[in-house]
């Protein structure tokens, strides 16, 4: 029997108030294996980002539940809630944020920096994430020098530096060239697979979305079909 | 996040947007420096009036003159009075505070010395003696101060004049030694020096009087001082062969009263005299006419600083929103990383401090720097008149304080957009685009 990591119960989210209510999310129910890929498939405007938002704990649903290894996420806050989001989760991002005028290497320290983790092991920590992703030589270069590519292969290290059990990716191709985007692919998926983190990957292509083990079909803030390919 | 870190990032942030942190601490740094040279300012004229009033050191003395009806620029000169007017043969020095002053007379001794309130009188009596030499080094022309009897001297070397003693005293001024031929002050205590003086009849004498003192220089001029026994000695000797209808006249006069008296005492003595038409000046009163404008232009100047700092405060806030508002992604980055609140607020101030620091130390800095080397031009050239006055004195203390006041403000103005970086949700920083 597979143990869940996040649970979602009946999700709704909504923006603004009166008139210019929006219901982003009306319902949303779904399980995440601990150790499976999960595609969130839809249409831009759909509701994927709200709803991987939520998953990750960066926003509060207008209601329904979320269990985080089984406990109710609702109940965490103040250091606690920041404990979880440091170390459980990593995030990649369309648009990288990586912070400019700073260096690789320093881009990478920073969830380590946010854990309280001393200079020394933070650094090898670090150095051994850029390693992986062959950056290595690029460590002390300037973040906002380097290309789409990789700038993202930087962001997929710093998601990785503090050993999550969740990373989160919206979109991570979208800013990229198809071929440099299958790379950036095959690196989130390689880890998935032989690191056994959690990926759940938001994205709008079908293609990308049949390489995971599951996907989920977002159409106007509901769950409308679901797949499973693995 | 450690707090070690917090500081860490707060300053690599302040040093990542070079240009914005370099025109915020530019107007932090016109502000305290102008705040470090006021308060020098303020603290070399207080640092010397203080010495020069504690040279003074008698605070129960009072400089008495006769009252004349003072010129002013607007009515023209006022009447010529016979009786009041008398030409002013003995070359009296006059006080700070008066315009012109007559000259006191035998009568006008006894009449100060029957006011009440007063305990003694002690004319002042203004010497001409023609020449004072040391061994063999030549002659050179010598200045008596005619208040002597006022001050407590601000001593280089020596002891105060006794006048008690029957012995001749002089206490020389520190810039007679090189000329008279002493190799320094200490040198020069003990010394026999030779005073010519001409008598009445144009009789040439020399007095001889021992140097008991060397004495920095004051605001009261820069003459020798003599005490008592070598005063009456030369007094008299220049008096041989005088008329005895001829009168002695005196510039001024020295009166003490009771030590200790109230301020409101001293005033009613100051209102006694003036209905006999004589004027008091005590030393704090013509000090105080130095003093009160002085700290009228350093308080000016102090107004200009904090105008100054008020508007760093604003370009504080201003830069500090901008960064924030800048920054948006980089906040809920870290906030989604699980950076808490107080952290981020705590990274902003740091930063705004940070900068406050920078602006205010390199402040400080570059004014003690040109300030000392302004104070010391200024006194060799423009204040050579006033020996121990150092226009601009820096204490540690005033300016450790004008840091921390100025990183106190720079704190101050950080705190809205601190809290606003630390409340952002890290959601809305994220879908910025
Ligand atoms: N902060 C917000 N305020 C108002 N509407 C929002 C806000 N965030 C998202 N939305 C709306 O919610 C819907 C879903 O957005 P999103 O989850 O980003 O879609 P997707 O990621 O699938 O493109 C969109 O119509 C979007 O305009
Ligand atoms: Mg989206």
């Amino acid at each position: 029997m597979t143990e869940s990591v996040l649970e979602a119960h009946d999700l709704a989210k909504s923006y603004g108030r009166g008139a210019n209510r929006f219901d982003a999310l009306k319902g949303v129910s779904l399980s995440i294996n601990r150790g499976e890929s999960l595609a969130i498939v839809g249409k831009s405007g759909s509701g994927k980002s709200t709803l991987m938002h939520l998953l990750a704990l960066l926003d509060r649903p207008s209601s329904g539940r979320i269990l985080l290894n089984g406990s109710d996420a609702a109940s965490l806050a103040g250091a606690t809630l920041n404990k979880a989001r440091n170390q459980t989760f990593g995030f990649v991002f369309q648009q990288f944020f990586l912070m400019p005028n700073t260096s690789v290497l320093d881009n990478v320290i920073l969830p380590l920096k946010i854990a309280g983790i001393g200079a020394r092991t933070r650094k090898r920590q670090a150095m051994d994430a850029l390693d992986a992703l062959g950056l290595a030589d690029k460590a002390k270069n300037n973040a906002t020098d380097l290309s789409g590519g990789q700038k993202q292969r930087v962001v997929i290290a710093r998601a990785l530096v503090n050993n999550p059990s969740v990373i989160f990716a919206d979109e991570p191709t979208g800013n990229l060239d198809s071929a440099t985007g299958e790379v950036v692919e095959d690196i989130l998926l390689d880890l998935n697979k032989e690191r056994g983190i959690t990926l759940v990957l938001v994205t709008h292509d079908p293609d990308l979305a049949e390489r995971c083990d599951r996907s989920i079909h977002v159409r106007d803030g509901l769950i409308v079909t679901q797949e499973q390919y693995a | 996040m450690k707090f070690r870190d917090v500081i860490g990032t707060a300053i690599a942030s302040t040093f990542r947007s070079k240009l914005r942190t370099t025109l915020t601490v530019i107007a932090i740094f016109i502000g305290a420096f102008t705040l470090t040279i006021t308060s020098a300012i303020g603290t070399g004229v207080s640092s010397y009036i203080n010495t020069q009033v504690a040279s003074i050191g008698n605070p129960n003395v009072m400089t008495v003159t006769k009252t004349v009806a003072v010129t002013s620029t607007n009515s023209g000169p006022s009447k010529y009075d016979p009786s009041t007017s008398s030409s002013n043969t003995q070359g009296a020095r006059q006080g700070f505070g008066n315009a012109s002053a007559g000259v006191l007379t035998a009568m006008d001794i006894s009449a100060i010395k029957a006011t009440s309130g007063v305990l003694s009188v002690a004319p002042s009596i203004r010497l001409t003696p023609d020449y004072i030499q040391y061994g063999g080094n030549g002659k050179y022309v010598l200045t008596l101060s005619a208040d002597a009897a006022l001050t407590k001297a601000d001593l280089a070397s020596g002891a105060q004049l006794n006048d008690s003693s029957t012995a001749n005293e002089i206490m020389l001024p520190t810039t007679y030694l090189t000329n008279l031929g002493f190799s320094s002050a200490k040198q020069a205590i003990g010394q026999t020096v030779a005073i010519g003086v001409t008598d009445y009849v144009g009789q040439q004498h020399v007095v001889n009087a021992t140097v008991t003192g060397i004495q920095n220089e004051t605001l009261f001029g820069a003459g020798a001082s003599a005490n008592t026994a070598l005063t009456d000695i030369l007094q008299q000797t220049e008096a041989t062969g005088r008329p005895a209808s001829v009168l002695t006249n005196y510039a001024s006069a020295t009166i003490t009263f009771k030590n200790g008296s109230t301020p409101a005492q001293v005033t009613q003595l100051k209102k006694a005299l003036t209905n006999e038409g004589y004027t008091g000046q005590t030393v704090a009163d013509r000090l105080g006419t130095f003093e009160t404008v002085i700290n009228g232009i350093v308080g000016v100047l102090d107004a200009f600083a904090v105008i100054a700092l008020i508007a760093a405060g604003f370009g504080i806030i201003n830069t500090l929103l901008m960064s924030v508002q800048e920054r948006t992604r980089e906040i809920g980055l870290m906030k989604a990383m699980g950076m808490g609140g107080g952290r981020i607020y705590a990274l902003f101030s740091l930063e705004v401090i940070f900068i406050g620091f920078l602006g205010s130390a390199i402040g400080a800095l570059v004014a003690i720097v040109l300030g000392s080397v302004a104070s010391r031009i200024l006194s060799r050239r423009l204040l050579a008149d006033l020996p121990g006055l150092h226009l601009l004195q820096f204490a540690p203390a005033s300016i450790a304080t004008i840091i921390l006041v100025v990183m106190g403000i720079a704190f101050l103005a950080g705190t809205l957009p601190a809290r606003r970086a630390s409340r952002q949700n890290p959601i809305d920083a994220l879908r910025y685009e």
